[in-house]
């Protein structure tokens, strides 16, 4: 092969940069896994408007329904699994039972590295 | 093809190099209004719209220009066009990309750009223009890259893409319309609402290409061994000539349309821009250049003796260029937002980010024209020492 | 047949178009949601086509001033300003204001209009019109009518385009330059507030309507100079107050179909 000299360093050099987030952690310790805590308010509701499991996996998608039935649609109203209605608002409803962000969102969303920008507009409750 | 764009001699590195020099500036620039929002140009609540598309406006007109080369050569057989149809094209690649970034750069949100396509609206005109202007952009590049690589081939250009070339003709007028119908359709701007402003871009548009085609083919005549050849260029020069002063016609007539008929609405903007409304006037002494240059250069294009002095047909080409630049990348757009609806008047100045940016975005073009142009006379100029070797 | 590069290429691009067919599509057409139990619940307060009246022989300054200060406050609308105090015209944000009357109807000014008139600040806003412009223009749909007659604003798809500032006669929509939050006093917990890059305006108070309530500017002038109601109900009593007064709408003949009117 032509510049078989250029070609095996720059390999060597771009499959390292690559692998990088595998071998830079190698031996050290796993973080630990996060700890959402619920507020008062959530222990004493109990549960949420969908169960745990579901809640952990979809909220995001709910949201985003919501966002559509609300702005778009016009519509208000949520039934909950337990056939209760809740106003379909992230800042009105969900944060007010989960009131402290960094508590509980926060917690898994720096975890896993992710930043939404729902708060840039909507507004988190004051943390205390 | 393209290797031919990485050989040069020190001239063309050097000139590469400062255009990348601009594009990293330019683009630093960009990151500071990219963090800090849109409030670091001058726009303004009354002043929506500036700058950068203004320029837009005005770069769709050059883009639409390379019709001017091709129309004449694919559809009636004028020969004097046929080597230099591949400039009109890769000028057109480079005007559109730079039309698309500086929509990008005017972009409150920018990530969202995709929203266009997911969610698209037939009824909004910015919409198509997306549509048409990333279509006319696919196809130079289709049809230029693959006429120029049947060229140095030495073999004529492969069957499809014959109609893709009848097909940019009418697309060449037709993303001049749809930008024009930006402004034109909307009630409450006077300026903009009327019917004379699609043909009075596609006119300025035909003027001020063309003009660029001509300085481009004699700096491309100095600085390389490529030659336009002198009837391409007077070809051009009558183009300019005619669209020249079918443009300014046009003006004319919404002078005499607003001021005869004098309806506030349709006077306030052209009082604004040449003679200055409620003591401010910033954009008078521009308006009244453009028009100087813009009569100037159409006395020198007129008269055949000055016409055909390509000296002098430099200066006028370049006169009719900038005459125009002012007329739709300053005057049109801002000129339309003033007297604001509330008839309240708001000026507009453009800040040092904002033109940071905007050279940026010129650079950038200007390199993808510069590379281009560089693989186009670099394969001319092979197949045609080819062709002279082989006729011996 | 000899294995060459370009065949290898070709083979292994056409590989790799396959392979990142289905993740591509499913990002940009998204999975399947399933829908999950939701109600369609009207809003408590229905209506064909919302309207608003201004009464100009209630309405005082002390009214705008309240009612200014009420809807941006509700809205958590920036009060953007200079380093000095003074009022950045460049970059604010308005979704209620007062003007004169020359400036609200330009056409509609003339040399010996009545003193009380010249010198009286009215209420200016978006007209949720009937054949909105900038509904016409928004490229996303980021703007859209509802079915009620609110012309209405999805924060969250603008793209920050800016054609509907260009295409509103009213000049009513206002765009976030920079990030409006420094500027604004007291945030309002229970509304959001816009990030930079989105347009925006009144909406008519579509979230307090759903439950019932008037809008905040509504509310807030107690001279009772603002009416809101719906123009198709003919019980109402923007229909009334249409019916016993002329009105002026904002350059009409535009065809934009304007639904705030102003009582003379």
């Amino acid at each position: 092969m032509y510049d078989s000299g250029k070609i095996i360093v720059g390999l060597i050099i771009g499959l390292g940069l690559l692998t990088f987030p595998f071998w830079y952690n190698l031996g050290k310790a796993a973080p630990p896994a996060p700890e959402p805590k619920l507020s008062e308010k959530a222990k004493t509701a109990g549960q949420c408007i969908e169960p745990k499991a579901r809640m952990k996996t979809r909220h995001m998608q709910i949201l985003d329904e919501w966002r559509d039935n609300m702005v778009r649609k016009g519509q208000v109203l949520y039934v909950a699994w337990d056939g209760k209605r809740y106003d379909m608002s992230l800042q009105n409803t969900c944060m007010d039972c989960h009131d402290s962000k960094k508590d509980f969102c926060d917690q898994c969303h720096n975890y896993t590295a992710v930043s939404p920008f729902c708060w840039d507009c909507h507004v988190a409750p004051e943390e205390k | 093809m393209f290797e031919k764009a990485l050989s040069g001699s020190d001239k063309y590195w050097s000139w590469v190099i400062f255009l990348l020099v601009i594009i990293g500036l330019g683009f630093l620039a960009y990151l500071y209004q990219y963090f800090e929002g849109l409030r670091v140009t001058g726009m303004s609540r009354d002043i929506s719209w500036a700058l950068y598309i203004s320029q837009l406006t005005f770069l769709v007109g050059v883009a639409a220009s390379a019709v001017m080369l091709v129309l004449p050569y694919y559809l009636h057989n004028y020969k004097a066009f046929g080597r230099i149809t591949i400039l009109g094209e890769f000028l057109a690649v480079s005007a559109v990309t730079m039309c698309l970034l500086f929509v990008l750069v005017d972009l409150g949100k920018p990530t969202r750009l995709l929203n266009l396509f997911l969610h698209p609206t037939p009824n909004s005109i910015l919409f198509w223009d997306a549509v048409v202007l990333q279509g006319y952009l696919f196809l130079n590049i289709i049809i230029g890259w693959v006429v120029l690589e049947a060229e140095r081939k030495a073999l004529p250009p492969p069957a499809w893409v014959k109609p893709l070339i009848y097909l940019s003709i009418p697309w060449a007028v037709s993303i001049h319309t749809v930008t024009a119908f930006l402004y034109a359709g909307l009630p409450g701007r006077h300026m903009w609402l009327t019917a004379v402003m699609a043909p009075r871009f596609l006119a300025s548009a035909f003027a001020a290409g063309p003009a660029l085609l001509i300085i481009l083919a004699l700096i491309l005549r100095k600085v390389s061994n490529f030659d336009a050849g002198k009837e391409a260029i007077q070809k051009l020069a009558q183009i300019v000539t005619y669209a020249l002063i079918i443009n300014l016609f046009l003006f004319g007539m919404e002078f005499f349309t607003a001021f005869y008929s004098n309806i506030p609405g349709h006077m306030h903007s052209l009082v604004y821009l040449f003679a200055g409304l409620e003591g401010k006037g910033n954009l008078v002494p521009w308006m009244w250049t453009s028009a100087v240059l813009c009569f100037a250069a159409a006395i020198l294009l007129v008269i055949p003796a000055t016409r055909r002095n390509e000296g002098i047909l430099f200066f006028a080409a370049l006169m009719t260029f900038f005459g125009l630049w002012i007329d739709k990348g300053l005057g049109l757009v801002i000129g339309g937002f003033i007297p604001n609806p509330l008839e309240h008047v708001t000026e507009y100045a453009p800040t040092g980010p904002e033109i940071m940016v905007t050279f940026g975005v010129y650079a950038l073009g200007f390199l993808i024209l510069t590379l281009l142009y560089k693989v186009a006379i670099s394969v001319k100029a092979e197949s045609e020492s080819g062709k002279i070797l082989a006729s011996h | 047949m000899g294995w060459d590069r370009r065949k290898f290429l070709k083979i292994a691009g056409i590989s790799a178009l396959g392979l990142g067919a289905k993740p591509a599509l499913d990002l940009l057409f998204g999975q399947m949601i399933e829908v999950q139990a939701q109600e369609e619940k009207p809003p408590l307060v229905k209506a064909q086509t919302w309207a608003m009246v201004v009464d100009l022989r209630k309405l005082t300054e002390e009214d705008c001033r309240r009612v200014v200060e009420a809807c941006h406050r509700e809205h958590n609308v920036p009060d953007i300003r200079h380093v000095d105090g003074s009022v950045n015209h460049k970059e604010e944000v308005k979704w209620i204001w007062a003007e004169g009357f020359e400036h609200a109807f330009p056409g509609q000014a003339f040399e010996y209009v009545s003193h009380e008139l010249e010198e009286k600040p009215l209420l200016v806003l978006c007209n949720h019109c009937s054949n909105p412009p900038c509904v016409r223009v928004c490229p996303t749909k980021a703007t859209f009518k509802r079915e009620d007659g609110i012309v209405m604003m999805d924060m969250h798809r603008c793209i920050g385009c800016r054609f509907c500032m260009a295409g509103c006669p009213y000049g009513s929509r206002s765009f976030n330059w920079g990030d409006p939050r420094p500027y604004i006093a007291k945030i309002n917990p229970s509304y959001p507030t816009r990030t930079k890059g989105v347009v925006e305006k009144c909406t008519f108070c579509f979230d307090r309507l759903s439950k019932g309530q008037h809008p905040a500017c509504v509310e807030a002038c107690e001279s009772g100079a603002l009416v809101f109601g719906d123009l198709a109900n003919p019980n109402s009593e923007v229909r009334k107050l249409l019916s016993e007064r002329y009105a002026l709408r904002r350059k009409p003949e535009l065809g934009t179909g304007p639904n705030v009117y102003y009582l003379l």
